[in-house]
């Protein structure tokens, strides 16, 4: 069928929708692929629990929710216990190894990224943990192609902050080999 | 020179971004709006954008002053529109009623929400849908679309507002948070493959004792403020020509008839809907987000071998009962989905049951449209 | 031979055949003051918008006058007039309600729009008590009173100054009048037409089948000759002591000011908007 479902929780402020946008915009726009995100979150702006979902197929989506992801990606302790569950067997887990510890061996691999201490010493800036583990994904899976990804980092974010993005995204391509 | 108002091109873009770039293309010159989750993207947008081509967005006091405003607008002649969300509508019942019985063309956008009350604000939910119809007080019909992907949101905004203006009547985009939020390709065209409509109005110079500016099943040309006509619009009981009568029944009965009969009279080019049950057997009805859950369940099901067929509404409102009664009258099976606890199910229901076994599935969290799985389940146990 | 006609029959809808006011009421000498500003001013009633809301005052201009009169929901004028002057900037738009329709159910609108200062005359017919639905208590209405919903006496506190309130907000003229002062209200009413900005007046007006009969006040002719003797300028008021001037209305134009206009401000405001926009930044995103 070519469905590919992912699922994105975190809290508010680490750019959990903005991952999401980055996949769907890279994967509609670029990649010639059908895409469809969806978010929701609570009235915290920052700090509040965030979650993205985003679906990417070679056909038209019909279903537009996700509901058993073939990936999940965690950036929060508080994720864990809303969105475990959902994986789908044999799914990949991507998390930020260092805010989320609490995760047991189960029918998925684990992408563990120290994504947050690597944005902090090496970008200077926690903001961007998200590209960090969204480059890593993208090196694993080949889900999408850099060049489509790069594209829509280009034109989804702010221009003053792009290199930094970009810087972020590429240093999650090198983690993997 | 401003923005142009139609930007072609081709976007991952947010339902309610591309809701308000569908206004832009229809015309839309005037919006008010009070902020409420998840509505506020179309208002940013249309505060962003509105200026640019020489327009305005407004932030009002409440939702009753923005409708009111939003009228006031429609009046002086401008293409106007409100949004906001369920307890937004809730406050603008009576003025929309107002809107209705001075026939007054403007759009309102429901981006809804979990609800009763103030609820969970980015949830989406099919949860007003009854309201739009029966919210303000007295008979009366309105219209309203339900769109199921950020491309509708944009398609149906310029379609509502070219129904506001041909049957010169508020009408109802009635969207939720989930596809409110949604992004998707969104594909705008070329201004000039953009239909838009503008109201009629009287010629200049009308005799104003002549001018039947009200009342008219075949819509009234709308006799709007600063151009000389000198039009008296008031709610209250009145006759085509805008005189209030409040003491002979005979007026109130042209009334409320006229009124209804100005939309069900057009009932067949307003009515929208996808139907897919050529040979199904058993017919899945729903409309907005939902149907595109039934699509994905139809289309397992027929790869099963079973004849699962759907019929979408786009138009809610009026009811499209004859579509329902097609459609009833070659399936055994009807399955209506809805993301409530069934709020149009009955009219569907009243419609179909003469012809075909009738039941209702709801979501398994109301707030999460129905998992095609859940779908194919009901399909498989109402085909025993 | 010419045919004799009162020389403001040309502002009244030809269709119109009867007011819907009580004998005695103040609603017609407020709708002359009306008229004598605008034939004053040599104005045309094509270049007036006029609201209403919900109330015997409401009916003033809706259908008496021959104009585009839009007639609305109870509290919502000013909410509906404000979307018309945006519509029609070079229109006068004219709101003419009583107290129960601006300041009770509608006083937020009125608050609100006072604050904008968007151009517009708001005319709030003041009699202190709801008198189409009955002779039922308004915020108006004197502590004491015995209406139709106070039966042992009102017994909230009320506005004593709607006048004061709309100042507080901001509007950029504010003048009070009784229905005794006909000559004076006119006058006003010609200086709020001409104001760039939100202008209120206030008419203090005898309702006497509901008020006057309630207060004890008596007939039409009775409650105008209390209006006189209550009255007192704002320049006169100023030399008393609250003591000496309980129970006296003031009267007068308390604020005539010029500041910053909404209809102007969001002219300006487009025309910087259409100018930029051929140097913004398309990112193409939602």
């Amino acid at each position: 069928m070519g469905r590919t479902e992912i699922l994105i929780g975190g809290v508010g402020g680490q750019g959990v929708v903005l991952s999401g946008i980055l996949l769907g915009t890279a994967a509609s726009l670029y990649d010639g692929k059908q895409a469809v995100q969806t978010q929701s979150y609570s009235s915290e702006l920052r700090g509040g629990s965030a979650r993205a979902a985003v679906i990417i197929s070679e056909e038209r989506v019909t279903d537009p929710e996700v509901r058993r992801p073939d990936i999940l990606i965690l950036m929060a302790e508080d994720a864990v216990g809303r969105y475990l569950h959902k994986i789908k067997p044999r799914g990949l887990l991507a998390i930020d190894a260092d805010l989320v510890k609490g995760v047991s061996e189960g029918d998925y691999e684990i992408l563990s990224i120290p994504a947050t201490s690597i944005a902090d010493k090496e970008m200077n800036n926690i903001i961007v943990a998200n590209l960090i583990i969204l480059g890593a994904l993208i090196k694993k899976t080949k889900l999408l192609s850099v060049e489509s990804m790069e594209k829509a980092i280009e034109t989804s974010v702010p221009k003053k902050a792009i290199t930094l993005n970009l810087n972020a995204f590429r240093r999650g391509l090198e983690i993997i080999s | 020179m401003g923005e142009k108002r139609v930007r072609t091109g081709r976007y991952f873009m947010m339902g309610n971004v591309a809701c308000a770039e569908g206004a832009l293309a229809a015309g839309c010159e005037f919006a008010a709006g009070y902020p409420i989750t998840p509505a506020t993207e179309i208002a940013n947008h249309l505060a962003e954008k509105l200026p640019q081509v020489g327009g305005a967005f407004f932030q009002m006091e409440d939702e009753i002053s923005s409708i009111a405003a939003v009228i006031g607008a429609s009046w002086a002649g401008k293409k106007a529109m409100t949004v906001t969300s369920g307890p937004g509508i809730s406050l603008m019942l009576e003025n929309i009623g107002f809107a209705i019985g001075v026939e007054t063309p403007c759009v309102i956008v429901n981006v809804q929400r979990g609800a009763p009350t103030t609820g969970m604000p980015t949830i989406g939910i099919q949860g007003d849908m009854v309201q739009a119809k029966h919210g303000s007080h007295g008979d009366y019909e309105i219209i309203a679309l339900c769109p199921s992907s950020p491309q509708e949101m944009f398609d149906h905004t310029v379609i509502a507002f070219n129904y506001a203006e041909k049957y010169r009547t508020p009408v109802f985009l009635l969207s939720d948070a989930f596809v409110g939020h949604m992004r998707e390709e969104v594909v705008i065209p070329e201004a000039e493959k953009i239909e838009t409509v503008c109201r009629n109005i009287p010629e200049p110079g009308t005799d104003p004792l002549k001018m039947k500016g009200f009342l008219d099943e075949d819509v009234a040309p709308m006799p709007i403020f600063g151009k000389g006509f000198k039009a008296h619009v008031t709610s209250s009981c009145h006759d085509e020509y805008g005189k209030r009568n409040l003491i002979d029944i005979s007026a109130l009965d042209k009334f409320v008839r006229r009124l209804s009969n100005k939309i069900l009279k057009h009932k067949e080019e307003i009515t929208l809907v996808e139907r897919d049950y050529e040979d199904a057997e058993i017919v899945l009805v729903s409309y907005g987000g939902v149907s595109r859950a039934a699509a994905a369940a139809a289309s397992q099901a027929r790869k099963r071998g079973i004849p699962v067929g759907t019929l979408r509404l786009i138009t809610v409102w009026p009811f499209p009962g004859e579509e329902i009664e097609k459609m009833a009258r070659r399936a055994k099976q009807v399955i209506v989905l809805e993301n409530n606890l069934g709020q149009v199910y009955p009219y569907i229901k009243a419609e179909a049951a003469h012809f075909a076994e009738v039941s209702f599935l709801p979501p398994r969290l109301v707030g999460e449209i129905q998992d095609p799985e859940d779908i194919l389940r009901k399909i498989e146990e109402v085909s025993k | 031979m010419n045919e004799l006609v009162h020389p403001y029959h040309r502002f009244i809808r030809p269709t119109v055949t009867h007011t819907t006011f009580c004998p005695g009421c103040g609603d017609g000498t407020v709708a002359q003051s009306i008229l004598r500003a605008i034939d004053g001013l040599g104005m045309d009633m094509d270049d007036f918008v006029f609201v209403s809301g919900i109330g015997c005052a409401a009916w003033i201009p809706s259908p008496l006058f021959n104009a585009d009169v839009l007639h609305t929901t109870h509290g919502r004028p000013i909410a509906f007039a404000f979307g018309i002057k945006m519509g029609l900037p070079d229109k006068k738009v004219m709101v003419v309600s009583g107290d129960g329709d601006l300041v009770a159910i509608g006083g937020n609108h009125l608050i609100q729009n006072a604050r904008r200062n968007i151009e517009m005359v708001v005319l709030c017919v003041n009699n202190g008590i709801y008198g189409m639905t009955g002779g039922q208590a308004a915020p108006t209405t004197p502590m004491g009173v015995k209406t139709t919903t106070t039966p042992y006496g009102a017994f909230e506190n009320f506005f004593e100054d709607i006048s004061g309130l709309v100042i507080a907000a901001g509007a950029s003229f504010v003048a009070r009048w009784t229905t005794a002062h006909p000559r004076q209200l006119t006058a006003s009413i010609k200086k709020a037409i001409q104001k760039k900005g939100f202008a209120f007046i206030e008419v203090i007006s005898q309702c006497p089948v509901q008020f006057g009969r309630k207060m004890g006040m008596g007939n039409a002719i009775q409650m105008l000759e209390d209006y006189k003797k209550r009255s007192i300028s704002i320049k006169e008021a100023k030399k008393l002591s609250p003591e000496e001037l309980k129970d006296r209305m003031v009267v007068g134009e308390f604020v005539d000011l010029d500041k910053p206009e909404m209809v102007e401000e969001v002219t300006r405001m487009i025309r910087r908007a259409s100018g930029e926009a051929q140097e913004a930044v398309d990112t193409g995103r939602g």
